[in-house]
């Protein structure tokens, strides 16, 4: 099911709550951008369509937000089609940066990607 | 070739309020006292005032705000609110207003009230929907990320990190003004609590109080005043993210930009640099910026600030009223790198004075790592 009347945002977030992972990419250039526009930043291309990620990425750094009420690491994700996005890497404290990780749908009242822990040769 | 602004407007007037705690009393009051005490150090009338510069982490429309409770008609004004470094930016917003002579005694002002009013940083940044889902818990949160792909890739530790906090207090103890005192060492440092690896407790700003002023009349004028003028040499400011996701590169801050474009504005080179004031909202902020701003290689600041090199005593005067890690930090530091630099150019800095200041490199940081100001102040030996 398309989402392409909606606008970049929700059309995201009803791609999740369908249970997918979808990104942008300019069909022009073919690159690829996140979190979702109307254009390209820095180059402007607005001929952008829906693709699949196709959910692997790598740790470019993470962090452990530790309060009382317990601990989550927040993870910035280097996905291997070239963007970053903000995420958790799920079931583990915290791990390495550098890490290969690959995204699943958390789902829930607002469903969200979350990365899990992979070998080196995934 | 130097910029023509620079060194056509200057400071003189300048003045803090409510460093610390200052039970009892709001934002605004506290910047209306700071207001009354950079008009005294001036010798100026409140009506004397017709340029009005603000920005604070309370006030939607801080010119409006700070307009009405002063009871001043400005004829110029601007609110532009990057964060923590507005005030440098407002510096050079005021100094070209000065010049185009759309205004002649402009005010640059912040106040807080954020530790007695609920003992946290408050901020009026809204959320980011595609961070939202993870619970960053902003400023740490984006701080500790740049902090851990730092070391990553350059082998900072955590050692290192301690020491930016420790020259901090070291300068902080000699300073009455400053809120935290007393030793600190950097197991100190390493052994308080963890908040966001790898940041503990030790290398987070203070929560303070806080308000500070300042006048800016033509260079023209300033030699009429009462207190020996601090002058404008230039400024930049260079802003290439809003949210920490959309950095390209976590150890490289826009710093890079503005650092090169205000040298050449004010047409400085690093051996003329007396005292760098640098934004240090976290440990890691000193490091990034001394490499940013070329003080040394990138990679090389965690090294770089071992031994004491930035703390008094060292090779390079860093941070010399105890930073917004042990002096004051009411959520927008930027106002008080200017106050401790007009302090140092003026040669009122108490025990803490530098036997030379007579250029001042002031960067402020705002949002997360993402807007990044460079300004110059100097004495007369400047110009």
């Amino acid at each position: 099911m398309s989402h392409d009347a909606l606008g970049p945002q929700k059309a995201f977030e009803a791609y999740l709550a369908d249970g997918k992972f979808m990104i942008q990419k300019s069909r022009s250039t073919g690159t690829y951008l996140f979190w979702p526009r109307v254009l390209a930043p820095g180059s402007g291309e607005d001929d952008l369509e829906w693709v699949p990620a196709s959910g692997m990425g790598r740790v470019y750094s993470i962090t452990v937000n530790r309060k009382r009420e317990g601990n989550h690491n927040v993870a910035l994700i280097d996905l291997d089609e070239g963007p970053r996005m903000m995420s958790t890497v799920s079931g583990v404290e915290t791990t390495a940066i550098g890490a290969r990780v690959r995204a699943r749908i958390e789902a829930g009242d607002m469903p969200r990607v979350v990365f899990d822990p992979v070998g080196e040769d995934a | 070739m130097a910029h023509p602004i620079r060194g056509r407007t200057a400071i003189v007037g300048m003045a803090t309020a409510g460093m610390g705690e200052a039970p009892g009393y709001s934002a605004i009051e506290l910047l209306g006292q700071a207001t009354l005490g950079a008009l005294n150090d001036s010798g100026l009338k409140l009506s004397d005032i017709d340029g009005i510069f603000a920005a604070t982490s309370g006030h939607a429309f801080p010119t409006m705000s700070v307009a009405e409770y002063l009871g001043v008609k400005p004829k110029f004004f601007d609110g532009t609110n990057i964060g923590g470094s507005s005030f440098e930016m407002h510096l050079l917003q005021a100094s070209l207003a000065i010049e185009a002579g759309l205004c002649e005694v402009a005010l640059i002002c912040y106040g807080s009230n954020q530790r007695t009013a609920g003992g946290r940083l408050v901020s009026m940044s809204e959320p980011q929907w595609h961070e939202t889902p993870y619970g960053p818990r902003h400023p740490i949160t984006a701080y500790a990320l740049a902090a851990a792909r730092h070391m990553h890739e350059y082998g900072t530790s955590r050692e290192q990190l301690a020491d930016v906090a420790v020259a901090a207090r070291e300068w902080a103890n000699l300073n009455p003004e400053a809120f935290a005192h007393g030793p600190l060492t950097r197991e100190d440092v390493l052994a308080s609590r963890m908040v966001s690896d790898p940041l503990t407790k030790g290398d987070c700003c203070l929560v303070t109080d806080g308000a500070a002023a300042c006048i800016l009349v033509s260079a023209d004028r300033a030699k009429d005043f009462p207190q020996k003028p601090a002058y404008f040499l230039g400024a930049a400011g260079a802003n290439w993210h809003r949210s920490i996701v959309a950095m390209p590169d976590l150890t490289v801050t826009a710093a890079s930009e503005s650092g090169p474009r205000a040298f050449e504005m004010a047409g400085l080179q690093h051996s003329d640099v007396d005292l760098l004031m640098l934004y240090d909202a976290f440990t890691i902020n000193t490091i990034l910026f001394l490499e940013d701003l070329g003080f040394c290689p990138k990679g090389e600041g965690g090294r770089f600030v071992e031994g004491g090199r930035i703390a008094p005593g060292g090779e390079l005067a860093v941070n010399t009223n105890g930073g917004g890690l042990s002096c004051v930090h009411p959520g927008m530091y930027g106002m008080f790198l200017i106050a401790e630099a007009v302090a140092q150019i003026r040669g009122q800095a108490g025990e803490r004075q530098l036997e030379r200041a007579d250029i001042a490199l002031l960067h402020g940081n705002g949002g997360t790592l993402s807007s990044q100001v460079t300004a110059f102040l100097g004495s007369e030996n400047a110009l």
